[in-house]
């Protein structure tokens, strides 16, 4: 074998490793959440006083019983319901708000457009533990305490501005002449925007709906202040409410949650990573 | 009458005047080129003209009309064309050209028929169904002047049309459309910063430098009697060779001009030619097939280290050795002179 082909090799070699490595990391987490909520209590917690018990695999038979606790004994699947019409609504709001506000931002504000975008920007800056203080003041004045229309209501106020800003970052990337051009060709501005623009903005949309879905499945602060009744809460505020008793964590359906929410967003992710990068860095780079 | 008029127009970017005072008379059918160096002006003068900018300041008269102010594009009948051809990405090349036609309400099978005969006159028509991303750029650019066509403009604005194609393409799509104005015989407007472009396109050129119009001629006018240093250097390639002599036949502080092709050899001339004699020390010869560029230094009279360039055609062999002085000359009508301190053209 020459040197050549020997260098190829080994690089070869140190690539897919490398690539290895990321699918570990990658993929670990997902297989540990498998491996946990599968597994027989005392092959979980038998580590702990049996330092020879291997962790990584299963020593007992799998067993499905933190799955029926999970379904059968909390209101896991009234929470992804209540997750999925919550995140419906906020997705709706966001991009019927930050979509318009962007494009106007972006295209017809002139120098003001990028301050007042900033401006905006910074709103999202400041932390749900420094404002559900003062929002559930506001929430139990339009008495919308415990239901979830105080969170479709309260959830914008951090998606809208930071996809607002995403959305002018975007458009700032796409160039003004094809709107310009419609409006050459006999149209009204308004006729422009209904007509042209939106299938211009469509990678833009898209990132500000991954991102919202992202932000509202996660959130944590405000639904634990706003929500009480164990059938109104969503998934991320559910779970641990519920699996959680005391000290006591009921790992295996813990876990089982944690695998039964993530695998669909992981596909979500995977399916538009191109897109949602490319709004993200355009967005990044312009800002 | 559809031609433009455009009187005392200004238009100011915060401190910078991009347009400064433009007064500018564009005939009916004619070809008017608007040329200068980047950031002189021209693009925004055009984008005032269809609507894409608001003046400052002046008027802009369109076939009679007064446009400026609150006219919207849609409603001035003008067709512009971006140099990146704006053509929309998600729309195939029949639905491209028909969405203007789309605009005016038209009859479903009264837009087939008119796209249908646009994208013959430019030769697409086989290219209907596909989408842009599809298309070379000379394809391209034909179909956004097809679909600029189809509304029946008063007016065609282009914007550095040619500026995207390749050098080979852009020669035959010059010629294309040269010979597409003349038959359709609709007013255009085209901005450049290609004096080539320019001279073999316009039937006059407006050169602009600095947001000002510095003058408007047939092409033959502005290379011949250039107004001032600027337009003297600006048209013509190399540029016109200006030289202050210091000559007590002329008045003080007049500049010299005159283009690198009338200056010669003296021996190319009759000898009972009224001609300039100058001693010409040459510095270096360029050899470029079709001419030779040789430069080098004037070394009589008041001498200059004005570097001064002399084009010659291959029809002249002569040897031309470096290093050496020569005898060169230049006929006296083509002699042209400009004010020293102004730049402005002076007769004498």
């Amino acid at each position: 074998m020459t040197r050549a082909a020997l260098r190829r090799l080994t690089r070869r070699a140190a690539l897919y490793a490398a690539a290895l490595g990321f699918i570990g990391f990658a993929g670990f987490p997902f297989y540990w959440m498998l491996v946990t909520a599968f597994k027989q209590n005392r092959d979980l917690y038998v580590g702990a006083s049996d330092l020879s018990h291997v962790p990584w695999i299963f020593n007992d038979p799998p067993t499905l019983e933190h799955v029926k606790l999970l379904f059968g004994q909390t209101d896991f699947p009234h929470w992804v319901l209540n997750t999925l019409f919550v995140v419906a609504a906020v997705v709706i709001i966001t991009v019927a708000v930050a979509v318009p506000a962007g494009y106007s931002l972006a295209r017809l504000a002139g120098r003001w457009g990028e301050r007042l975008g900033m401006g905006i920007f910074f709103t999202y800056l400041i932390p749900p533990t420094l404002l559900f203080v003062p929002f559930a003041r506001l929430v139990s004045l339009l008495g919308l305490q415990n239901s979830l229309a105080s969170l479709v209501l309260i959830y914008p106020t951090m998606t809208i501005p930071f996809c607002t800003w995403l959305v002018m970052g975007f458009l700032r990337s796409v160039p003004w002449e094809i709107e310009e051009q419609a409006m050459i060709d006999g149209y009204s501005r308004l006729a422009v925007i209904v007509k042209v623009a939106p299938r211009l903005i469509v990678p833009g949309i898209l990132t500000v709906i991954v991102f919202t879905f992202t932000l509202v499945m996660q959130e944590f602060v405000y639904a634990l202040t706003f929500i009480s009744s164990v059938d109104k809460m969503t998934v991320s505020l559910g779970v641990p409410i519920a699996l959680v008793r005391g000290d006591v964590y009921h790992w295996g359906a813990l876990m089982a949650a944690a695998l039964f929410t993530s695998i669909p967003l992981a596909i979500v992710y995977n399916v538009f990573i191109d897109r949602f990068i490319q709004g993200f860095t355009m967005g990044a780079v312009k800002g | 009458m559809a031609g433009v008029d455009i009187r005392n127009l200004r238009k100011q970017f915060g401190d910078l005047c991009a347009v400064d005072g433009v007064n500018l008379s564009i005939r009916e059918g004619e070809f008017l080129v608007l040329l200068g160096p980047s950031g002189c002006g021209k693009t925004t003068l055009l984008r005032m003209i269809a609507g894409l900018e608001r003046p400052t300041g002046g008027e802009i008269h369109i076939a009679g009309e007064r446009v400026d102010g609150d006219v919207p594009p849609r409603a001035r009948g003008i067709a512009m064309v971006f140099q990146s051809y704006a053509l929309y990405p998600h729309r195939t090349v029949f639905q491209n050209i028909a969405f203007p036609l789309e605009a005016s309400r038209l009859p479903r099978t009264q837009i087939a028929e008119k796209v249908q005969r646009a994208a013959d006159m430019f030769g697409i028509s086989r290219y209907l169904d596909r989408y842009p991303r599809q298309l070379s750029g000379g394809e391209r650019q034909r179909v956004a002047l097809c679909r600029a066509l189809v509304r029946d403009p008063k007016v065609f604005l282009l914007d550095e049309p040619l500026a995207n194609l390749d050098a080979k393409l852009r020669n035959t799509a010059r010629d294309e459309l040269k010979r597409f104005q003349r038959q359709i015989r609709t007013t255009t407007v085209l901005v450049t910063h290609d004096q080539v472009e320019a001279m073999g396109l316009g039937d006059r050129i407006a050169i602009m430098d600095r947001g000002k119009v510095r003058q408007v001629g047939t092409p033959e006018e502005v290379y011949e009697d250039p107004v001032d240093t600027f337009v003297a250097t600006f048209v013509g390639q190399p540029p016109m060779n200006l030289l202050d002599l210091g000559d007590p036949a002329l008045p003080p502080r007049t500049l010299l001009g005159f283009r690198p092709e009338h200056f010669l050899p003296r021996s190319v001339f009759q000898p009972d030619e009224d001609v300039r004699a100058f001693r010409f020390s040459v510095r270096r010869v360029e050899y470029l097939g079709s001419d030779r560029y040789v430069y080098g230094s004037i070394s009589d009279g008041a001498a200059t280290d004005t570097t001064v360039i002399a084009k010659l055609p291959a029809t002249i062999a002569l040897a031309i050795p470096e290093g050496e002085q020569q005898e060169f000359a230049v006929p006296r009508r083509a002699l042209r002179y400009f004010d020293a301190a102004t730049g402005s053209s002076r007769k004498i």
